[in-house]
């Protein structure tokens, strides 16, 4: 093994931090193009262009998700199994959401008929809105504590209901998420499309960059206002064999904020986030979107990181049953599991970046009608 | 609370998703090959007929791939939203190669295609060419660790029962990824995927030629499609899936079930052709068998056993027994009574924890399951056999249709007769559905046989669910099955719609719909429509 049980099990905490802050960039502009897709652009043409300018990158964007998605079955698999089976009914709505987007890509520009167009083009603003906001949704239900137990085989229950989850507090972690790929999607046509759509883009991204910053605050306000969190009164050594039901936890009001006492640094994240937002903003409004795009890609990182910062080292916390949350000590997999999928990523993350590149150089410049009727596949 | 409601709706709907999904994969499997192919001819000619191949069946592989995607994404979600247990007790295994596929295979794959798509004008020819072989090489890897996975739940092997975790642990990533099951499955798989991909393009082409249609573009494809099928159905039938069947118990099983093999027969046993296998009576009505070939089949040898379904459930049911045992040893160490005796004595058993477990349908404590009970969770270690046995012989019986038909259009082809066969190009129009029809029954075979375990020997499917209400599943599958008619309805639209049309759909000017009088006016609006 090249590191030890405890580092490895920090190190997949990063990492899937990592592969999350990977969707969030890649995924997320072409997910926001999807959003803004049906107010951006007011005939077919420029709805094309829009949707041409991800046309080339959104299906390898979106393995950046199910890779996600793999790694938290492979390093977590408590958290895989209690996360997907409790939000039931809010992962079903993501999954059919979802749907709509190689079919909406591909089979839109297939059929010329208007109403067969317009219909795909909702049905990728389902695509781009509803996960972005469901994810938001979910993330602020880690804060607030999802309704679970593990009985003494570790065979999560939920007790919790599906409209338990739009708790206002979640609701507003839902606008940030949403107003936070939107606004990406819109730099991103902002560099990448041909006018009017670039311009109409940019004041599009300025107005979502202002409610991201809005919502972030508000969710900030309310959790140093006395929200309740998780406190470990005890717990096995962080390399033990994982085992959830064998630590004691207790909950206590303002348990988020403590980490950002004990770990002075933790507070960069979310002042990170305020200063790279309005950065952002005046270089959207300066129409330096290349530039733009990289703060804002700051910008995510940094709010994914004030999340992941407050809950640690919980990811996944029942307040109704505290002892039954899962850490990431605690809901790891084997110490050769952790071992096989980090020589994984550490051989394949910077391949896949590599092409990644490759294709995003290829496909660079803006998107015009031209060039659009001269591909027969494009779409 | 899980019911046999609710464990019945989990399987239905892996099933139904499941099935759906293989609809459209073995068609990306081998199409994608075709495509590098095709260009690789253009690369090598310099010929515009071979480019516009690749781009028009390059078209129909996209109308195809964007249901493969789609309809992937519900299986990935699925284990953990309607199989958390199992995700619990063997993401540990299981997990990595799904994690690994992502990070191999379908980075490779998704990136790529999006170049294949938009990359023509902007990349020379031989840089294209790598592109296509790069999704082809994507796609046919994320087989690879998908089936590894699949496999794994056939086969277990490299992984070991933690008490103290109460999980599976992996013990040899080695192990896990050159499972024998595995690897036949592997080989099995994308081959089979290579001749539903040659029957796509080749039953597309006779039609064209049968319609006198672009011929120099229709016997191209015709030409590739039956050399690369010919090829292609040779070895799946030849390293069929049934040599992996003499690892593991589940694969003993299966294959007993398969062949209706009630009792053990002396070496070789005879394979049954056609009968009524009667789970009552333990028989099989009107067997029409074959001497020896069975044993040849499944043991690759003359002189060894296979085993049949009495015996097997006489074997299950002492390990019914041992498993009683471990559950009370593990239920004594959950319970903190850890001193090494009681530790020595679970590692002595806990090979069969995965038998005891099946009580668990008929009882909660185990330990005290009556005679009966031991009895009826034996007898479910046994699935069905009718169903087995008719799905395997609809496969054999499409796999033979279709290497009859690929070795006719290939003589036919290569001695120049094809286009006055007439009759035999309508035939090979409609012998379409053959690799699907051979797909899903194959899968039926692989996963059905599998009951009653979700991990062959380890897990029993009944504990591996979710703990879902009824009510919730019937939601889910309802939605599902709506929505997958839908796109499917779409799908089948789409591929019609440009099949028919053919090469005329690239709007190059240089063919059929575009330079016919006649035809032109009728199909003009779609094409100038922007049919892109």
């Amino acid at each position: 093994m090249i590191l030890d049980y405890e580092t490895l099990k920090l190190v997949w905490w990063v990492l899937v931090g990592v592969l999350l802050v990977g969707f969030m960039i890649t995924d997320g502009f072409d997910m926001g193009a999807g959003i803004l897709l049906p107010f951006l652009g007011k005939n077919d043409a420029e709805r094309r262009i829009i949707i041409n300018t991800v046309g080339p990158h959104w299906d390898g964007n979106q393995v950046w998700f199910i890779t996600a998605g793999g790694a938290l079955f492979a390093a977590w698999p408590a958290v895989y199994a209690v996360a997907f089976s409790s939000f039931y009914f809010a992962m079903m709505l993501v999954l059919f959401a979802l749907f709509f987007r190689p079919v909406g890509f591909d089979y839109r520009s297939k059929i010329a008929d208007p109403r067969w167009r317009s219909t795909w083009d909702w049905g990728l603003f389902i695509s781009g809105a509803v996960p972005a906001l469901v994810f938001g949704v979910a993330f602020g239900n880690l804060l607030l504590g999802v309704d679970f137990y593990l009985d003494e085989f570790l065979r999560p229950h939920y007790t919790g209901s599906f409209f338990d989850l739009f708790h206002p507090f979640a609701l507003i972690c839902g606008v940030v998420s949403l107003t936070m790929l939107a606004a990406h999607g819109a730099i991103w046509l902002q560099m990448r499309a041909d006018q009017p759509v670039a311009d109409r883009a940019g004041k599009a991204g300025l107005i979502m960059l202002v409610i991201m910053l809005i919502a972030f605050a508000a969710g900030g306000l309310v959790l140093l206002n006395g929200m309740p969190g998780l406190h470990i009164d005890m717990m096995p050594a962080k390399d033990a064999l994982p085992n959830p039901l064998n630590k004691q936890v207790s909950v206590v009001d303002n348990g988020w904020l403590a980490n950002y006492q004990t770990y002075n640094w933790m507070i960069t994240a979310p002042i990170t986030a305020f200063v790279t937002g309005l950065l952002t903003l005046l270089l959207v409004k300066a129409r330096r979107s290349g530039l733009a795009f990289a703060t804002h890609s700051i910008t995510m990182t940094a709010i994914i990181c004030t999340a992941a910062f407050s809950l640690f080292p919980f990811v996944l916390p029942s307040l109704s049953n505290p002892n039954s949350s899962l850490t990431l000590w605690d809901a790891a997999s084997s110490h050769l599991t952790l071992n096989v999928m980090f020589i994984a990523a550490m051989i394949f993350v910077p391949i896949i970046l590599l092409y990644t590149l490759w294709t995003y150089k290829v496909m660079w410049g803006r998107v015009t009608s031209k060039q659009i009727e001269g591909n027969p596949l494009a779409y | 609370m899980i019911t046999e409601e609710v464990v019945d709706l989990s399987r239905l709907q892996f099933a139904i998703t499941a099935l759906y999904h293989f609809i459209f994969v073995p068609l990306t499997l081998g199409l994608a090959f075709l495509l590098v192919i095709m260009e690789s001819v253009y690369v090598m000619t310099r010929k515009q007929v071979y480019k516009d191949m690749t781009q028009f069946w390059g078209k129909l592989f996209g109308i195809n791939f964007a249901l493969g995607v789609t309809t992937g994404l519900t299986m990935e979600f699925q284990f953990g939203t309607n199989w958390a247990y199992y995700s619990h007790y063997v993401g540990d295994i299981f997990g990595a190669p799904l994690a690994i596929e992502g990070l191999m295979a379908f980075f490779l794959e998704s990136t790529f295609i999006g170049l294949f798509f938009f990359g023509w004008d902007r990349l020379s020819p031989r840089r294209h060419l790598m592109v296509t072989f790069l999704m082809a090489l994507g796609s046919n890897l994320s087989a690879l660790w998908i089936l590894i996975a699949n496999g794994w739940m056939q086969n277990p092997v490299g992984a070991e029962f933690s008490y103290e975790t109460m999980r599976m642990e992996m013990t040899s990533f080695a192990e896990l990824v050159f499972n024998p099951v595995a690897q036949v499955k592997f080989v099995h798989t994308v081959a089979a995927g290579y001749v539903t991909g040659s029957m796509f393009v080749l039953s597309i082409s006779a039609y064209y030629l049968l319609k006198k249609r672009d011929l120099p573009f229709a016997r191209r494809s015709f030409a590739i499609a039956s050399a690369f099928g010919l090829a292609s159905i040779l070895s799946v039938i030849v390293l069929g899936d049934e040599s992996g069947y003499e690892l593991g118990d589940v694969q003993k099983t299966k294959l007993a079930a398969i062949e209706a093999e009630w009792d053990t027969h002396p070496a070789p046993a005879s394979f049954t052709l056609f009968g009524i296998p009667n789970q009552e009576t333990q028989t099989t009505d009107y067997a029409i068998k074959i001497p020896y070939a069975l044993g040849i089949i499944a043991t690759r040898s003359l002189d060894q056993e296979v085993t049949g379904i009495k015996d097997l459930i006489e074997q299950h049911e002492v390990r019914i027994r041992n498993g009683m045992i471990a559950y009370g040893l593990l239920t004594k160490l959950r319970g903190g009574q850890t001193d090494d005796a009681t530790i020595a004595a679970f590692e002595e058993v806990k090979k069969d924890l995965g038998y005891g477990l099946l009580l668990k349908r008929y009882t909660e404590n185990v330990v005290d399951a009556t005679e009966e009970q031991i009895q009826a969770a034996a007898h479910d270690t046994i699935p069905n056999v009718a169903p087995l046995f008719w799905s395997f012989r609809v496969m054999v019986a499409c796999g033979f249709a279709m290497l009859l038909i690929f070795a006719l259009a290939f003589y036919f082809n290569a001695t120049r007769r094809l286009e006055s066969k007439r009759r035999f190009l309508r035939i090979v129009t409609f012998a379409l559905p053959l690799p699907w029809i051979a797909a899903e029954t194959g899968w039926v075979v692989a996963e059905y046989g599998r009951q009653p375990w979700s991990i062959g020997e380890i897990l029993p499917v009944h504990l591996s669910t979710s703990t879902l209400e009824a009510s919730s599943l019937y939601t889910s599958i309802g939605a599902i099955v709506a929505f997958y008619t839908l796109l499917l309805v779409i799908e089948v639209f789409l591929m019609v719609k440009y099949a028919r049309l053919g090469p005329s759909a690239l709007h190059t000017g240089r063919y059929h719909f575009e330079q016919n009088g006649e035809h032109s006016n009728q199909a003009k609006p779609e094409i100038a429509g922007g049919a892109a």
